[in-house]
């Protein structure tokens, strides 16, 4: 079972990002689950929604506390929050910033074999094509091109399902963008 | 049909292809996402012969929905914690006059302090009401659930309440199978009311009963909850056979064969337990899992049936009765009587605090290891926030780990000093 763990700010589409998540892995046969830590939620607040991959029924309903993978969909939380809490040693960790992860996180970098912690411009690439700070199909993108967990048509037509038309398309493409940039960052910078 | 969906949706959907005439709404976390994805089905005409109300309170969500249940149709509504406290009254009415209707419990706590999150205080605080409450362990669960409880509803003449986990279920993305409606169609017939008002030929319902009646209403309403088992096994056969799906029922038993020892649970729990008693097991301690459906009414013979020669018990409550214990205990209690069985309940997850894996290994363990001392334990307590107020106001302090009530006895024979 794969366990994720996604981090962001009220506002940013934390929870749908998680249930798009989901709903990807569904759409590849997979059984999944996603769900939000459950406050008062308020925009710009820190939230915390999860999600779980598996090939057989999922039925814990426990909060994920040893994550596989990690999302941080904003930067500003890593001083605030303790997000890499309870990771497994061998996990991902996904981090929206347009610095490198050595500059960002270079104590995590050491902990996490290397290639499994990446940062990801999504802001900028949601700036781009939805022309709002709305960072959950890039991030997302980034998580499939990591692990290859999931395909990448997978987060661009769950996006498309839930937001048909116009908003889903430019999710698509922000999708596309992320998943090509850290394909070539993993390739070396080869693929420019 | 597969979907990948919000539990809530998942249960909107259910109540749609149970076509009923009216769902009355009234928006309370963490219920508000049922109501509001059966309106839009209204609005769009996916749901069509209904009538879609939204009222003033939850006073008026149960008083509308008695009001068009009395009128012949099947009704729908849902409701959570201080809202299903404000529609106490009319609760009690729907029982009296026997009317199907079924709600959702969106099952919360309720405050003082305000906590929105899940427990189960709000679907037992109307233990007494008359309604038929069904629990339910996941959205499959609580979805093939709604569907029975009308059917049920109807054959048994007495209003439903299905209990689902607050935020846990409602708001948790699953893939979800639902029925198709030909096969709900051909298992739940139109709604044909025995008795409806009707203005062409009126009838009174709900008059006045004095003394010389009263006990013998009761008596009647009493009959039909015990008629009521049997009905609630019948149709979850009819159900499973037409869906193939494994949900309802009066309870269902988790690795219970030779276990050494038996949790009794209700609710969202149980697939977490069931995830750790496969790890128990990998340990070589056999654990099983007992997970309560039917609370009301409360299935004796079975729990009895199920708990069989196991000598060890213990109940997790997501809830708990002030001055007295754990409010299932009493029932597990009377079911086992004149066995030598050992029950015990665990009180845990109030409020929102999750009951993890590790809750549920720990139960097992402690209760394997013999360190189950009184009837009623606290576990997952965190002592330092009760210390920091009882350390000032009176100089006790309690230990740290599951808090067994003679514990807390204890600190008060220094009040009594």
């Amino acid at each position: 079972m794969l366990q994720i763990r996604l981090h962001g700010r009220g506002g940013q589409g934390v929870v749908t990002a998680a249930e798009m998540l989901s709903l990807s892995a569904f759409l590849e046969g997979h059984f999944a689950q996603a769900f939000p830590s459950f406050g008062s939620e308020r925009t710009g607040a820190p939230v915390v929604a999860y999600a779980r991959i598996d090939d057989k029924e999922i039925r814990t309903h426990e909060p994920i506390l040893e994550p596989n993978a990690v999302v941080v969909q904003d930067k500003t939380l890593l001083g605030a929050v303790d997000v890499f809490s309870g990771i497994s040693p061998d996990g991902y960790a996904i981090i929206n910033s347009a610095e490198s992860a050595e500059v960002v996180v270079p104590e995590l970098v050491k902990k996490l074999p290397a290639g499994h912690v990446l940062t990801v411009p999504a802001t900028d690439f949601a700036m781009q094509k939805i022309g709002r700070p709305l960072p959950g199909a890039p991030m997302l993108a980034a998580l499939a091109a990591a692990t290859n967990v999931f395909a990448l048509e997978s987060v661009q037509k769950s996006f498309q399902t839930r937001y048909p038309g116009k908003v889903g398309d430019a999710n698509a493409e922000t999708a596309a963008l992320a998943y090509e940039y850290i394909k070539n960052l993993m390739n070396g910078g080869n693929n420019a | 049909m597969l979907k990948q969906i919000e539990g809530s949706l998942g249960i909107a959907e259910a109540v749609a292809l149970c076509r009923p005439g009216a769902i009355c709404a009234y928006p309370i976390s963490p219920q508000t996402h049922i109501v509001e994805n059966l309106g839009k089905m209204v609005k769009t005409g996916q749901l069509q012969d209904c009538e879609f109300l939204n009222v003033e309170s939850e006073f008026s969500a149960m008083s509308v929905s008695i009001g068009a249940s009395a009128g012949g149709v099947r009704a729908y509504t849902a409701t959570a914690s201080q809202g299903l406290l404000f529609m106490t009254e009319g609760i009690y009415n729907a029982a009296g006059l026997g009317l199907p209707i079924v709600m959702t419990v969106a099952s919360r706590a309720i405050g003082a302090p305000i906590n929105i999150w899940n427990d189960h205080s709000d679907s037992l605080s109307q233990r007494d009401s008359g309604w038929l409450q069904l629990f339910c362990e996941s959205n499959q669960d609580a979805l093939d659930t709604h569907i029975m409880a009308f059917k049920i509803a109807e054959e048994v003449g007495l209003p439903v309440m299905v209990c689902m986990d607050g935020f846990v279920l409602t708001h948790a993305f699953e893939r979800l199978d639902l029925p198709s409606q030909e096969q709900v169609d051909q298992f739940l017939p139109a709604y044909e009311p025995r008795e409806f008002l009707d203005p062409k030929e009126p009838i009174s319902m709900g008059a006045m009963v004095g003394p010389e009646a009263f006990t013998e209403l009761r008596i009647l309403q009493q009959r039909k909850m015990l008629k009521a088992i049997p009905i609630i096994e019948r149709v979850t056969k009819e159900y499973r056979e037409i869906t193939g799906h494994h949900s309802g029922g009066l309870l269902d038993c988790y690795n219970c064969e030779n276990a050494d020892v038996k949790l009794i649970i209700m609710g969202s729990t149980v697939g977490t337990a069931k995830d750790a008693v496969d790890e128990l097991k990998a340990q070589g301690i056999n654990a099983g899992v007992i997970s309560l459906k039917a609370f009301r009414p409360f299935p004796y013979d079975e729990i009895r049936a199920a708990i069989g020669d196991t000598k060890n018990v213990v109940i997790v409550e997501r809830s708990f009765s002030y001055g007295a214990r754990g409010i299932l205990h009493p029932e597990v209690s009377r079911a086992m009587r004149g066995k030598d069985t050992n029950i015990y309940t665990a009180v845990c997850g109030l409020g929102g605090r999750a009951i993890l894996g590790t809750t549920i290994k720990g139960i097992v363990k402690h209760c394997l290891d013999g360190k189950f001392c009184d009837e009623l334990t606290w576990f997952d307590v965190d002592s330092k926030v009760i210390n920091s107020y009882l350390k000032d106001a009176e100089g006790i302090t309690l230990p740290e780990g599951p808090l067994p009530e003679s514990v807390l006895l204890d600190t008060l024979q220094k009040v009594r000093a």
